[in-house]
């Protein structure tokens, strides 16, 4: 951590809307590199819009996006962001090692590439399945292994663990923790507060802001709480315990 | 744009309806039973003759276009264009990709409604069979991208499948069948004109007939043709990176 590197994405006053909806309403953050960062917020805090946004798939009304010094979204990038829907964005009808073959040929990454990312997500006993006849969490990780094929430099991941059991959970975060040890940048969301302290960084997002940009000890500090969901309720100010009128 | 993207894609569309044999049974036999029919109803008639060429444009034409936006409307729902879009993919790779990859099924769907029209009816070919199978062919293919482009406009499958009389039947009823186009008013007549079915109900009436050279079939062909440019055209103009 000690390295200077520039952020892997710098956002300035970024207004977006979803429908008709505004959900970012001048948001401005940066995200450093090399690090598994956790974008944690209840439904609707604009984590999706957000990622949507440094993906470069996202329309917005105003204000820059820059992923890896350059405009998100430019065509270089293409090849160095890896993005996973919350929804497995994954063909059902195509066997798992032939949605891989497929989506490894449009981005030009070798043909070993889909072997390594099998062994990642753990996925070899089921590679000659059909996808759709996986299980949802089988299918998340098939959606999880086509992200990380060409071995990208930013992974923005939302809601990967979603519906996966504790042991898979803990791998996933595990292979998180593998791949920025070796300078992939992570931008990982989640509404499950207790994957927050599994993160180097966290971003506390609520109603498209940023509540809290800090480590998950130093949040922990700075609120004078013992866990991420009383932390984030104070932050909020909801916390029965600190709400005006009933403080000691 | 590279071809291997095209041809990866092609590949992936064609492996997806592999793994659905109904699918594909209903994709290559559906034309010809339908064509069978016809001939059945005007057996003791000499009906068939006059309407079979233009059987041979039309069913092809609708299967094609309901696959064709069905499986495309798919993709966008499931995010998976989304995901593409996300990725160095080029739009023309997709929409060739789409198009080659039904184009393929639209030979063999085409290729055996002439044969089954030809040889099981008693379809009466002066002309070409050759140049039958191509019209019937360049036809079905304009399903195909005229569907691609339909999926652009829909949200949810229902209105994808409305907009098969919105976009079909308007070009059947004009297209000659019901009435010669010669003697369709005025107004109606320069619209059918200008839609692509009626050119290929004209070339197959040509070339079952004999009536017309093969210059006129080829000028018609040409026609279907350009529709089918625009269509994969416009069809990739409508597919955005970033959408709200």
């Amino acid at each position: 951590m000690g390295t200077v590197r520039e952020p892997a994405v710098v956002v300035t006053d970024l207004h977006a809307r979803r429908g008709d909806h505004r959900v970012l309403h001048g948001l401005s953050l940066s995200i450093p590199a090399g690090l598994v960062v956790g974008l944690i917020g209840p439904s609707g805090s604009g984590k999706t819009t957000l990622m949507r946004a440094i993906v470069g798939v996202q329309i917005v009304q105003s204000g820059t996006v820059t992923v890896l010094g350059r405009p998100a979204g430019s065509g270089e990038l293409r090849r160095r962001v890896g993005y996973v829907t919350q929804d497995a964005s994954v063909y059902d009808d195509l066997t798992v090692r032939q949605n891989l073959d497929y989506f490894r040929t449009v981005l030009g990454a070798g043909r070993s590439d889909v072997t390594r990312v099998i062994d990642q997500t753990d996925l070899g006993a089921s590679a000659r399945q059909l996808t759709g006849s996986l299980s949802g969490g089988q299918r998340s990780r098939v959606s999880l292994a086509v992200a990380l094929l060409g071995s990208p430099d930013l992974l923005v991941l939302d809601e990967p663990t979603v519906g996966l059991d504790p042991v898979l959970r803990r791998d996933l975060w595990s292979l998180f923790h593998d791949l920025a040890a070796t300078g992939t940048s992570l931008l990982v969301s989640s509404h499950v507060m207790d994957e927050a302290a599994r993160c180097d960084r966290l971003l506390l997002m609520r109603d498209g802001d940023v509540l809290a940009d800090d480590t998950p000890a130093g949040l922990l500090t700075a609120t004078g709480t013992t866990d991420i969901d009383t932390a984030f309720l104070r932050l909020i100010g909801d916390d029965p315990d600190v709400r005006p009128g009933t403080a000691p | 744009m590279t071809p291997s993207r095209t041809l990866a894609t092609t590949r992936r569309v064609l492996s997806q309806i592999r793994h659905d044999p109904r699918t594909i049974v209903l994709l290559l036999l559906v034309p010809s039973l339908l064509i069978g029919l016809v001939a059945w109803i005007f057996s003791e008639t000499t009906v068939f003759d006059t309407v079979g060429p233009a059987m041979i444009a039309l069913f092809p034409f609708i299967v094609m276009f309901l696959v064709t936006s069905i499986t495309t409307l798919r993709e966008r729902r499931t995010g998976t264009l989304e995901r593409l879009l996300s990725m160095p993919l080029g739009k023309g790779d997709l929409i060739l990709g789409y198009t080659l990859a039904f184009g393929l099924l639209a030979v063999l769907q085409s290729s055996i409604a002439v044969l089954f029209a030809v040889t099981v009816c008693g379809l009466q070919i002066d002309g070409s069979v050759g140049l039958l199978v191509a019209v019937a062919v360049a036809d079905a293919v304009l399903g195909t991208t005229l569907g691609l482009l339909a999926s652009a406009f829909a949200r949810t499958e229902f209105q994808v499948v409305q907009f098969m009389p919105v976009i079909v039947f308007p070009q059947i009823l004009l297209g000659g069948i019901f009435l010669p186009r010669d003697q369709l008013p005025d107004v109606l007549q320069t619209i059918s004109d200008w839609l692509p079915l009626s050119h290929a109900i004209d070339a197959l009436n040509a070339i079952a007939t004999g009536s017309e050279d093969d210059a006129y079939v080829l000028g018609e062909l040409l026609i279907i043709l350009a529709w089918i440019v625009g269509a994969v055209v416009l069809g990739s103009i409508t597919l955005r990176r970033r959408t709200p």
